[in-house]
Formats: C-alpha cells, sequence, structure tokens
C-alpha cells in the first residue's frame, strides 16, 4: 500500500543535540509503524470485525470452490428424489425421508438443495462484488471530480442530489421489467440478468460514496502537501492519484463494505419480487421465494437460504463497522 | 430562513419536472402494449382508436404534457370539488389507470389508509423503542446492554424484510397459531372484536418494519448521543451539581436529537411510499403492493404517477428536514 507524502515523519533531533540527560528516552525509539499495520492491529481487536471477516472469506471460498467438491448438478431435476428433508431431521424424526446422497434434501423437482444453495450464494456474492465495485467507481470518480474541479462541483452534486431524491425501490423494479427483453436477447437469459442487475444497483446506490469522497476531497485539497505538489508542477491527474486518492481510501473501504452489504440484499429483493434471475438459475432471494409457499411442511427450504442471506451480509456490516472504527485515527489506539 | 425556505421550494419545482420528465421518457421505452389483452378479433383500426383514447398514439413529448396537465391542473381541482363541492373539474380528463379504467388517484386514495396503518405505525413503534435504546447504550458505552443493543440493531441491519417475515409467519401462524398470517384489508373495525382482530393482524407487519426502523434510529441515536456525551458543557452542567437525569436528558439529549430529528424527516417518504416487499408477504393492500401489481401488468400511468409521488415526497421531506436542522440549530444559519 502507498503511502501518502505527508505521512513522511520528520524525525527532528536525533542523538547529537540531546543536552539534557533525563529528557532522553529511556528505551530505544520503535522501528516506525506503517498506518496499515496500525490499521490491522485495531482491526484485529473487533471481535465481530474478525468475526464477519472469517466469516466472509469462508462463504467466499465455499461459494467459490464448493462445485469442485460437490459436483452435483443444481438444476439437475430429480424428480424421483424429490422433497427430500435434510439429513440432520432424521435426530428427530425418524420416518422423515432423508438420504445421504441429498444432505440438504431436494425441493420440489428433485433438485439438490446444497448444490442450489452453492449455486445461488454464487450468484449472489458474484452480483454482490461486481455491483459494489461498479457503484465505488462511479462514486469515486463524481467524488472526486466535483471536489477537485471547481467547475464540476456544483452541477455534479446537483445530479448526485437528483439521483438522491429518486423513489430507489420503484425505479428498481421498473427498470428491471423494462429493460429485461432487450438485455435477455443479446446477451443470454443470465448474463442479461446479471449485467443489468449489476448496472441498476450501481446506478442508484452510488450517491453517498460520492458525498464523502467530494467531501474529504475538498478538505484535502487545502493541505500544504498538494500545494507543495502542484507548485512542483504536478499535473491535476497524478495529484489525484498520488496525493489524494490514498488519502480517501478508509471512507471508500467503509463505503464498500455497507455496499456489499446493500448490493447482496436489493439482489435478494429483486430475486424475491420475482423481478430476478430467470426462474431455473438458483439464487439464495429465488431459493427463499419460491420455498414460501410450502414454509409450513419444509422451513429448512426458507431458513437456509434466509440465514444464508443474513449471516453473510451480517458479518458484511460487522467488517465495515470495525474497518471504521479502525480507519478512524481518532478512535484508534484507543 | 424564510427567504431560503422559499428559494428551496421554488427550485424544488424544475427538480421535480426534470424528475419526472427522466421517469416518463424511461417508461416510454417499455415494450409492452395496452392493447395487448384485446382480442384478436377485434379489427385493427378499432385497436388504433382504443389506443388514441388511451392517449398512447401520440408522440411522447404531448403525452408527458397532458399527464403534467393532469396531475398538476386536473388533480388538485378534483381535490378542491371534493373538498368544498365545486365542479372545477367537470368533464375533464384525468389521468386513468389502463387496468381498471378508473382514475389513478381514487385507486391511491383507497390504498392509503392500510399503508398508513401499518408503516405508520411501524414508524411510531420503532421510534418509541430506538430512543431510549440509543440513549442508554450510549450513556452506558461498552456496557452489556450496550453490546446486546449494538447487536440486536446490527441484526435489524442485516436480515431482509423477506426473511424475517416468512419467519415470523411460520413461528406465530404456523407453529403457534397465534397470529393471522394474511393481512385481511376488509375488516371494518366497528367493536371491541373487530379492533382486537385488527391489533392481532397488525402485529406482524408492524414487528418486521419496526425491527428495520429501529436498527437504523437507535445507531443514529447513539452515534450522536456519544458525540456530545463528550462535550464540554456536559462537563459544565455536571460541574454545577445537575444530576445526572437532568444532564442527559435535558442537556445532552437535546442537542442529540437535532441530527436525529432530521433523519425521522427524511424517513417519513417511505410510510406513504409503503413497504413493498413487507406489504407483499402479508398481502397488505397498500401503496407498495399496488406498484408492484401495476408494474407486471404494465398499467403505465399508474407507475408514472405513483413514482412521481414518492418523487414529490422525497423532495418536500428534504426540504422540511433541512429547514428542521436550521430551526433547532441555531448555529446553522441559512443567508
Amino acid at each position: 500500500m502507498t503511502n501518502a507524502p505527508q505521512d513522511d515523519v520528520i524525525m527532528a533531533g536525533t542523538t547529537e543535540d540531546v543536552a539534557i540527560e533525563a529528557l532522553k528516552d529511556k528505551e530505544p525509539s520503535k522501528p516506525p509503524r506503517s498506518q496499515w499495520k496500525d490499521v490491522w492491529d485495531q482491526l484485529r481487536k473487533h471481535k465481530g470485525a474478525m468475526f464477519g471477516g472469517c466469516f466472509l472469506i469462508f462463504i467466499t471460498l465455499a461459494v467459490l470452490i464448493g462445485p469442485f467438491l460437490y459436483t452435483v448438478d443444481p438444476q439437475k431435476l430429480d424428480i424421483r428424489n424429490k422433497d427430500f428433508r435434510p439429513i440432520y431431521t432424521a435426530i428427530w424424526d425418524g420416518d422423515a425421508k432423508t438420504g445421504w446422497n441429498k444432505p440438504l434434501g431436494s425441493d420440489q423437482l428433485g433438485r439438490d438443495n446444497l448444490a442450489q444453495m452453492i449455486a445461488g450464494g454464487r450468484a449472489s456474492m458474484a452480483v454482490g462484488w461486481a455491483a459494489m465495485i461498479l457503484s465505488l467507481v462511479i462514486g469515486t470518480a463524481i467524488g472526486v471530480a466535483a471536489g477537485y474541479f471547481k467547475k464540476l462541483d456544483g452541477p455534479l452534486m446537483r445530479l448526485t442530489d437528483l439521483f438522491l431524491s429518486l423513489p430507489i425501490l420503484p425505479l428498481l423494479l421498473v427498470a428491471v421489467t423494462l429493460f429485461r427483453q432487450p438485455l435477455r436477447a443479446s446477451f443470454g437469459p443470465e448474463g442479461g440478468m446479471f449485467i443489468l442487475i449489476v448496472t441498476i444497483i450501481a446506478i442508484t446506490s452510488w450517491m453517498p460514496t460520492a458525498r464523502i469522497v467530494r467531501g474529504d476531497i475538498l478538505a484535502i485539497k487545502e493541505r500544504e502537501f498538494v500545494l507543495a505538489a502542484r507548485s512542483i508542477g504536478t499535473t491535476p491527474g497524478k495529484i489525484i492519484g498520488r496525493h489524494l486518492l490514498p488519502n480517501v481510501l478508509s471512507p471508500i473501504m467503509v463505503s464498500a463494505a455497507l455496499g456489499l452489504a446493500t448490493a447482496i440484499i436489493t439482489e435478494s429483493a429483486l430475486s424475491f419480487l420475482g423481478v430476478g434471475f430467470p426462474s431455473d438459475f438458483p439464487t439464495w432471494g429465488k431459493m427463499l421465494a419460491d420455498a414460501v409457499v410450502r414454509m409450513e411442511e419444509f422451513p429448512e427450504r426458507v431458513l437456509l437460504p434466509g440465514i444464508a442471506i443474513s449471516l453473510t451480509v451480517l458479518s458484511v456490516n460487522y467488517l465495515g463497522d470495525g474497518l471504521r472504527d479502525a480507519l478512524d485515527p481518532r478512535i484508534r489506539g484507543r | 430562513m424564510l427567504t431560503y425556505a422559499t428559494r428551496r421550494l421554488i427550485l424544488s419545482i424544475p427538480t421535480l419536472l426534470f424528475i419526472s420528465f427522466v421517469i416518463f421518457m424511461l417508461l416510454q421505452l417499455a415494450p409492452g402494449d395496452p392493447m395487448a389483452q384485446v382480442p384478436l378479433t377485434v379489427p385493427p383500426e378499432v385497436k388504433e382508436k382504443m389506443r388514441q383514447a388511451l392517449g398512447v398514439g401520440e408522440p411522447a413529448l404531448v403525452q408527458y404534457w397532458k399527464w403534467l396537465v393532469q396531475v398538476a391542473w386536473i388533480e388538485p381541482q378534483v381535490f378542491i370539488d371534493y373538498l368544498f363541492g365545486t365542479n372545477l373539474s367537470e368533464g375533464k380528463l384525468r389521468v386513468i389507470s389502463w387496468q381498471t379504467r378508473s382514475p389513478v388517484m381514487d385507486i391511491v386514495i383507497q390504498r392509503i389508509p392500510q399503508t398508513l396503518w401499518v408503516v405508520g405505525i411501524a414508524y411510531i413503534v420503532a421510534i418509541l423503542i430506538a430512543l431510549p435504546i440509543g440513549i442508554y447504550s450510549a450513556y452506558r458505552q461498552y456496557s452489556v446492554f450496550d453490546q446486546a443493543g449494538t447487536f440486536v440493531t446490527m441484526i435489524g441491519f442485516s436480515v431482509p424484510p423477506f426473511f424475517t417475515g416468512p419467519l415470523l409467519i411460520v413461528i406465530f401462524s404456523v407453529q403457534l397459531g397465534w397470529l393471522p398470517s394474511i393481512y385481511d384489508t376488509t375488516l371494518v373495525v366497528n367493536d371491541w372484536d373487530s379492533f382486537k382482530a385488527q391489533m392481532m393482524q397488525m402485529v406482524m407487519p408492524v414487528m418486521v418494519l419496526a425491527l428495520q426502523i429501529t436498527a437504523q434510529l437507535s445507531r443514529y441515536m447513539r452515534a450522536s448521543m456519544l458525540d456530545n456525551l463528550n462535550q464540554d458543557y456536559v462537563r459544565t452542567a455536571r460541574a454545577k451539581g445537575l444530576s445526572e437525569m437532568v444532564v442527559v436528558i435535558v442537556h445532552v439529549l437535546r442537542n442529540s436529537m437535532i441530527p436525529v430529528v432530521t433523519v425521522i424527516a427524511l424517513g417519513i417518504p417511505s410510510i406513504f411510499g409503503g413497504a413493498i416487499i413487507t406489504e407483499n408477504v402479508f398481502k397488505v393492500n397498500g401503496i407498495g403492493q399496488l406498484l408492484i401489481t401495476a408494474l407486471f401488468a404494465n398499467d403505465l400511468p399508474m407507475v408514472m404517477t405513483l413514482t412521481f409521488i414518492f418523487a414529490v415526497l422525497i423532495v418536500l421531506f428534504n426540504l422540511i428536514a433541512d429547514i428542521l436542522y436550521g430551526v433547532l440549530d441555531p448555529r446553522i444559519r441559512y443567508d
């Protein structure tokens, strides 16, 4: 990680000009610590963040490696083995229809629940990450442009206000229903929906990032090191890339965590309302929506994807909370 | 302050015009055709006439202008007629839903009470729960209560309503059989029993919504209290010998409420917007449900008018929040 120039501490008063012995430090001065090591130390103290980070890594690995370890096709219909209960149901109900070949049971069409959970998680996480990154890129670009270039500030911030006053969920639904057909035609049913959902979530969620980044850029660009950089003839692009962006990295990281959480929830909500991915493509939200009508007999089909969504979002939120504490120099070290 | 409010109010008109124009143009791209349900035996020239009657045949800009006149000029007249019994709007064309062929605003007025009941009460309940939790967790920061409160708000933040809804239904309707799982909109409250039934059916949707709103509000409340508790004036108040109760409730709370009140004001449009997902789960016949059925039925005038109403409310309450901020906080001056 690059350090911004103002982090370089000037070591004033070296050994020679220490006049009074009593004023000397008893212990040797500690080796310099980097900012990111401090952040990591603080983050490690935050139990919620550590739990969140571990769970996020676990779930990411599970959905990435899972399909290679558990090679059942999630979309394969196995109508003879439909409506299996999860294997753990056998503990309290010996007559339940369970089987080791379907560890988490199967749905009303005989599709394997574990395979569906893995595939659904893959889709949800992919949408979440892609939408979060896209929204961060848009938000940061607009925030930096508005903060750095005075001429762009007015128009871009009015645009942000305009987007903030749009009713988001209705518009999201409108946009998904409108653009579904053309995108499906050109990129295939799954690819088209993926592009559509990611773009729409990103377009409707970049505004907070843009506002925070603009505020920070406005404050930082008045600092001396930026003036120094400008006075030696650094171009605006270099100033932004080398001096401003590293300094606004912490608010960006915090809004990244929050953005990931909202993106996952929004995707699941769209799937739940039936405007998400096509019906044979499993996502957590879609599994939940499909299972709601049968939740009296098969509560686990609601619980499993529901708990998966909730735990993922919970861990991401905790990670974001911890990051915010760790990246805030006023709180750090307390 | 008054000049600021007037300036913002005037500035919000072009904003709203622009928003409505963007939404209208977006809807123009919609692939559906309002005549798709008409039987094939109807000859094409009749279909064309029907299309004209719905106002679809004209260019988009003309359609937008007509819609704007209907919403901004004729509908207020209808409202005045309704209030005072005049007949200003006699014979004028209102915004007509393609689904029901009846005026959109009439349907909205029918649906508003259900949404207000459920979402509005959830909002009030959430405020009543969130404020004490936020205040006490900030006052006893890092105590067991604070940890538990933070955990619960985190859960409320993270667990989506389409999961808590079915979960509550499974627990309270299916397993325990205490509460009805479907909200009965036709229930007329006229005696004690029907009032009790109304309360019973409202418990679950209100709980689902209140959990979410509580999570957001109590986080704000806690953060805002924490900001104020370390200020110098708090030390002064304690040094004067005021009791802790007075220090916290009178001095700190009053100052911490400033941002929280604006956050509460910013959330009010969502009361009218209805909770699309929660209404869907509990089959509440409200505005959110109206919007989503209109969307699936390709009822563009309805969708357009509803989103426009939401946009008006959002812009309006943004303005109110800004003005409230200036009124409550004497340090902020809009000049």
